[in-house]
């Protein structure tokens, strides 16, 4: 059977009126800021890029060894190394810009409510930079990031202080480390978010059995890859229904199927992590496939299937 | 990326294997660059050192201690097969513009780069000495005869004493009184810094680490360098003396 791809099939989608000319987006920290994968390929066939981990300050990370192998998926540990808000203005963007002519996410973190208030007002300002993504959600710095992610108080807290400075649509990027992360989303969403991305990645951790040691010299990390994707699934499945607000979905993306099923499950934006690091040509592969696979299931334009499962 | 295909898969000692590959080599601007192996039934790849490569014969040699799971499936794989590589990562020893004597120091699987870097040299006309350790005389496996054979002069020392030298490569450099105006070293960390403490002349140095990606986008190799935070795999995985920072 033939399944050459319609003409008609419309690929894109809007984020709280940001327009994508597909769903598929590198995730945070496995991009960093799109210049150095574009010596692979032409990256302006993403929908967008959302871009390192970036905090008030410059920071090294945490030491190394910063991953582990695991089944289907790894773990890292590197504790959002980035040069710095101002830094990223004044000579990452610049970088980005020359290669990458899409709607941008920026990527932020901090550790405390004013740092992230800081760098969203700074990063808001940025022409390109299309969304905020409040990344509340890593699991590799102590007393930032993931801490904030955990409890609604603090979601709120810092989503609603953050709101008050910028201008773009916030979405808060979520981690999977809680009980209930329908709770989380809802007090982001009342604390003012316009968006929600989830997940990030589990806490794991490997030890080498040889040197009982951990593997990883922070001994815990984030686990991600294709593992982690049921779970992805279903927590965005759950978080679509209950939370009314638009979901970039994310976590274990792989393929052109992967992003259909993520969409079913009420993505409107699709994430890609762990995969462009095994294959750096991962994201270019899967929006030359969205095309066959949508005609091979017969839908005309993907923003038909968000949510209908 | 691209799929090569294992024309022999060969154990030289109880530990180290060496692998050669048929396939594109364009991607190979330099020696002391790196390939990324994706491994069958294992998540990230794995990073080797390229020991030698031929851009005519469109070959690429690598030489690997089997240390755990992936490197054990390699070791298990036989020639016809093909293996998928990122070719070419990382930046690669320079070989220009410096002087005419270099000293080549490798430790244990890190003589392996040295090969194509010892023949590159040759090819300019330079007159670099090569200089291998190893733990014992069972962890060498005759690789100073690879270095005759292109015309590079090359020593042996051993930790035990078993083979050559009693000692270590700088234990060579003195019993020999050779003579370098730079070097090159590749080797565990602990040679590395002495390396870097006992020789007074200047020196590129390679070093490993664990990685994600091996082509600079995850951040899991980083470095504090005397220049910042740096990238093996991408701003290295060659230093300068300078750039490293030994606490």
């Amino acid at each position: 059977m033939n399944h050459k791809p319609a003409s008609n099939l419309n690929l894109s989608v809007s984020l709280s009126g940001v327009q994508l000319q597909n769903p598929v987006i590198p995730a945070s920290g496995c991009f960093g800021f799109g210049y150095g994968m574009a010596e692979f390929y032409d990256i302006n066939c993403l929908g967008s890029i959302s871009f390192k981990g970036t905090t008030r300050d410059a920071r090294f990370g945490n030491p190394l060894p910063r991953v582990a192998e695991c089944a289907a998926g790894m773990i890292n540990s590197v504790g959002l190394q980035n040069p710095g808000i101002d830094a990223v203005i004044a000579e990452e963007l610049p970088k980005m810009r020359e290669v990458f002519h899409q709607p941008i996410i920026a990527n932020i973190s901090g550790f405390s409510i004013d740092e992230y208030v800081e760098c969203c007002e700074k990063i808001d300002k940025e022409e390109q930079v299309a969304i905020i993504e409040l990344n509340v959600s890593c699991p590799n710095v102590h007393g930032g990031g993931m801490s904030f992610g955990t409890s609604c108080e603090s979601v709120g807290e810092v989503v609603k202080e953050v709101k008050k400075v910028i201008t773009k649509p916030l979405y808060v990027k979520l981690t999977p480390n809680v009980t209930d992360i329908v709770a989380i989303g809802n007090s982001a969403v009342e604390a003012g978010a316009d968006g929600l991305c989830l997940i990030n990645t589990m806490l794991g951790m490997r030890i080498d059995i040889k040197t009982r040691r951990p593997v990883i010299a922070n001994r815990m990390g984030g686990f991600s890859g294709p593992a982690v994707f049921p779970i992805a699934v279903r927590m965005v499945n759950q978080v679509a229904h209950s939370c009314g607000v638009p979901v970039i979905g994310c976590g274990g993306v792989t393929t052109a199927a992967d992003v259909i099923e993520m969409m079913m499950a009420g993505a409107t934006g699709v994430e890609v992590g762990a995969a462009n690091l095994v294959n750096p040509y991962a994201c270019k592969e899967i929006i030359e496939a969205l095309p066959h696979e949508m005609s091979r299931l017969g839908i005309a334009s993907l923003t038909d299937i968000i949510g209908i499962v | 990326m691209s799929d090569y295909e294992i024309i022999s898969n060969r154990q030289l000692t109880h530990k180290t294997w060496v692998m050669i590959l048929s396939g594109d080599t364009s991607a190979i601007k330099a020696p002391g660059q790196f390939v990324n192996i994706a491994i069958p039934g294992k998540y990230l790849r794995r990073p080797i050192s390229i020991c030698d490569y031929s851009h005519v014969r469109g070959e690429i040699t690598l030489l690997y201690d089997v240390v755990g799971d992936g490197t054990h499936i390699l070791s298990r794989m036989r020639p016809g097969r093909h293996l998928n590589l990122l070719n070419g990562l990382g930046n690669g020893f320079s070989t220009t513009s410096i002087g005419s004597s270099p000293l080549l120091l490798g430790g244990g699987i890190g003589c392996a780069p040295l090969m194509a870097l010892a023949r590159t040299l040759r090819l300019q006309g330079k007159n670099p000495i090569a200089i291998l350790g190893f733990n014992t005389a069972a962890d060498s496996f005759g690789m100073e005869n690879w270095f005759d054979q292109i015309g590079v002069e090359a020593y042996v020392a051993t930790v035990d004493g078993s083979l050559g030298t009693k000692g270590f490569v700088t234990d060579v450099i003195r019993e020999k009184k050779i003579n370098g105006d730079h070097f090159y070293a590749c080797g565990p960390m602990p040679m590395l810094r002495a390396l870097c403490t006992s020789l007074d002349m200047p020196g590129e140095l390679s070093i490993e680490s664990r990685m994600g990606c091996g082509f600079g986008a995850c951040m899991c190799c980083s470095v504090e360098t005397a220049d910042g935070a740096k990238r093996i795999c991408k701003d290295g995985p060659v230093f300068r003396k300078e750039e490293l920072i030994w606490k």
